[in-house]
């Protein structure tokens, strides 16, 4: 890597701001210009826009692992989903009768499960040899089985309750964005088992251990039922802004939007959109701020010294695993906050709908676009790549149409015109590959 | 009699099924374990080539029958095949063509090339997607079975039944056959030992004359093949689904880990042993308790099936912590 890093030469201290420029211009365009490209609706533009920024939130968590660190997360979908898990247990209303169902033999079954974990890495770090084999798999297999004697009537217990509208363990009913740190939390602790075992070997195995953790946050949200209903979602978390409904039967309200020459349902989403969309720039740019005081600080310093020659770092005494670890949990945990921003976006949680494609790789392609190591480039990046994603599903029927109309209707343009939008997919691999191949810096290469 | 039952039921619900998932993966593995021993990365868009390949093969599939093609008691598939092979593999030649060589040229770091791999993942997926949809396809066809059930109990006068499926059967005689050729063009032929030179040490098969550009041709062919092999043979024993084949980028990489990356015979073992760790663990075992004279409380299964990809991550994970070389010492660092 170290190789396209140096500044060959520096950029126009104008392309920046153009580029932002730009994007908020699709966004106007988007909200106003109603033709074949565009939908003219600011509803549509702004949500377009809040999903750009918890992409961006994303994407700079990706950013500090991938940008700073040259570390790979495969299973970028597990940490948002486990982000995600936060709002769900800490902001939802408790059910009735969950936690007396099970939820003291819950706590104690997952005690159990991290007590055996805990006693097979102490005895594995103390014994030696066959023993020590012997020791481990009985510690193993017994601590399994207890785990599985606690949990599993406490899990029917809990699912038991109430199974048509709750059968989960519910929430605390606390304010949404209390949740946001602890989805961080959530995530951290996560990176941090996954970087304690995969850090420090070749960089592939840890691309591969997050790919598996990925893979495993998601199975496990969709069928613990007792965690937060499975695939049955939850729905009604909490908001941080108004909702519509209030709005609409706000006298105050209604006369404003009246004033602005917009029916109140119309306006009160806009609002909402937009109140949401405020918090998210706040979000980003207090991260932006943060991570920028970090980068220039003598840490920061340290880090990008490893990135940029790992040998000559650890010849300087510095501890390279250690720090990748701690690259790996603070990226990871940022990453983790987007997940929670979106569940309370969406006010609703669906494992259904983490899928790796769109949670995991695209991410990463908002990253290399926007220019890997610079915050800006992330955030650039994420709003440009979410609008090209969400409109190429407009753009590709109609452009296929467009570039098939010599063709007779047979069945052949149906079929094209019909998987025009599974173009996108192609699309962005190309977009990745281009720009790896003749920008690897990015949009906004780092300074 | 119920020993024999308890066998049986044991061979019928582990030992088989097992066999032909470990076969695939081992196919898959093999791919795997070959680019990263020549090409020196992990290839994320190998799962996505499996999908794609086995697109390939059920549209070649579709077109044979509707000649009225067929293969007998076989899948019609396996005469589509070759054909299949050759048109993924070129698409292959084409990717390296385009994408990966310049990183060899350039010496650039393996996790760049990774990313790379990335992007031929988005674009192979979406062509999958374009060429075949996003649905779930059966495309085996001829006999069913080799052994079914009921003609197992007639013939043992058991109480438990066996069945082979003819797509198992398949799998297996195919893996144990390709299998066999790789090891005898890898260890017999002037090319398979150029490119075991080139995997072991790059520069003095370069001193002594090896063409690299052909490894690497031989290697994407290669692996390529394999892994349209292990596609095909996974859709025909369970279906076609292209989200599944990504999903199966997991226990692959886990396989190649596992056995020592780099080490094709580390990759065959390390497919096994996560295909029989998986099918064991996620198997109710009360029925064979009961044959034994145990009277079990509950199912006896140590893990839902809907979490059998952990089991290839805990392997993985026990593998990184305890010895990170694989067990068949491939390259770690």
């Amino acid at each position: 890597m170290s190789s396209n890093r140096q500044a060959e030469t520096t950029a126009s201290p104008w392309r920046a701001p153009l580029l932002f420029a730009a994007v908020i211009l699709l966004v106007v365009l988007e909200g106003t210009v109603s033709n074949a490209m565009f939908s003219g609706s600011w509803n549509s533009a702004l949500s377009i826009l809040n999903m750009g920024l918890i992409s961006a939130v994303t994407a700079l968590g990706v950013n500090m692992i991938w940008g700073y660190g040259g570390l790979f997360n495969a299973g970028v979908v597990g940490f948002v989903a486990l982000g995600g898990l936060a709002p769900v247990l800490i902001s939802t209303q408790p059910v009735a009768g969950a936690w007396a169902a099970g939820g003291p033999q819950l706590v104690l079954a997952l005690a159990a499960g991290l007590a055996t974990l805990v006693i097979a890495v102490t005895t594995a770090a103390r014994m030696k040899g066959v023993a020590r084999v012997l020791v481990v798999a009985l510690v193993l297999i017994g601590g399994y089985v207890a785990t599985r004697m606690l949990f599993d009537p406490a899990v029917t217990a809990i699912e038991a309750n109430n199974p048509s509208k709750a059968g989960n363990i519910g929430g605390l009913g606390l304010p949404v964005l209390l949740s946001w740190p602890v989805g961080m939390v959530f995530a951290a602790i996560a990176a941090w088992g996954i970087g304690k075992v995969a850090l420090g070997l070749r960089s592939d195995y840890l691309a591969i251990a997050t790919l598996g953790i990925g893979e495993i946050i998601v199975a496990i949200l969709k069928n613990e039922g007792w965690l937060a209903r499975g695939v049955l979602n939850i729905t009604g978390v909490p908001r941080p802004v108004p909702y519509e409904l209030a709005l609409q039967s706000n006298p105050a309200f209604v006369e404003a939007a009246a004033r602005w020459a917009m029916d109140p349902a119309t306006a009160s989403a806009i609002y909402v959109k937009l109140c949401y969309a405020a918090i998210f720039v706040a979000v980003v740019l207090i991260l932006i701020l943060l991570s920028e005081l970090a980068l220039y600080s003598p840490w920061g310093r340290m880090m990008r010294a490893i990135r940029d020659n790992e040998t000559a770092a650890e010849a300087m005494g510095k501890d390279v695993t250690r720090r990748h670890l701690h690259l790996f949990i603070i990226g990871c945990a940022v990453i983790g906050l987007s997940g929670a921003m979106m569940v309370t976006l969406d006010g609703l949680m669906a494992p259904g709908g983490y899928n790796p494609l769109r949670y995991t790789f695209l991410v990463w392609v908002m990253v290399i676009v926007g220019g890997s190591g610079n915050n800006w480039g992330a955030v650039l990046g994420a709003v440009l790549i979410w609008f090209l994603w969400i409109k190429a599903e407009v753009w590709g029927p109609a452009g296929m149409s467009l570039l098939t109309s010599p063709l007779s209707d047979g069945p052949l343009r149906q079929h094209l015109i019909e998987s025009a939008p599974q173009m996108r997919y192609v699309a962005m691999g190309l977009v990745l590959l281009l720009v790896l191949r003749f920008a690897p810096r990015g949009l906004l290469p780092e300074r | 009699m119920d020993l024999l039952n308890a066998l049986v039921a044991i061979l019928n619900f582990v030992v088989i099924p097992a066999a032909a998932y470990g076969a695939q993966l081992a196919l898959g593995a093999l791919g795997v374990t070959l680019i990263y021993g020549i090409l020196r990365f992990s290839n994320f868009a190998h799962g996505d080539t499996m999908a794609f390949g086995t697109a390939i093969v059920i549209l070649l599939t579709w077109g044979l029958q509707a000649l009225g093609i067929g293969f007998g008691p076989l899948p019609t598939a396996l005469l589509a095949l070759p054909l299949g092979i050759a048109l993924t593999a070129a698409l292959a030649l084409l990717t390296d063509r385009w994408v990966y060589r310049h990183y060899r040229q350039v010496r650039a770091a393996p996790i760049v090339v990774v990313m790379a791999s990335v992007g031929v993942m988005f674009v192979m997926n979406g062509l999958t997607r374009l060429v075949i949809g996003v649905d779930e396809i059966q495309f085996a066809d001829g006999a069913r079975f080799v052994i079914s059930v009921p003609q197992f109990k007639a013939m043992t006068g058991l109480t438990e039944g066996l069945a082979l499926r003819t797509t198992q059967a398949i799998t297996l005689v195919i893996a144990a056959l390709s299998v066999w050729a790789l090891f005898a063009f890898l260890n017999r032929t002037r090319a398979g030992k150029a490119m075991r030179a080139y995997a072991d040490n790059e520069d003095l098969a370069l001193l002594s004359g090896i063409d690299p550009d052909r490894v690497v041709r031989l290697t994407w062919i290669i692996a390529t093949g394999l892994a349209v092999l292990a596609g095909t043979l996974y859709g025909l024993d369970k279906s076609f689904k292209a989200f599944n084949y990504f999903q199966i980028l997991l226990p692959v990489f886990a396989a190649a880990i596992v056995g020592g990356l780099g080490s094709p015979l580390g990759a065959i073992a390390g497919g096994f042993l996560i295909a029989f760790s998986e099918v064991a663990l996620t198997y109710p075992w009360k029925k064979i308790a009961e044959y034994l004279g145990f009277e079990p409380a509950g199912l006896m299964q140590m893990l839902g099936t809907e979490y059998k990809l952990a089991i290839s991550f805990v392997i993985l994970i026990v593998v990184l912590l305890v010895r990170p070389t694989g067990l068949f010492r491939g390259k770690a660092y």
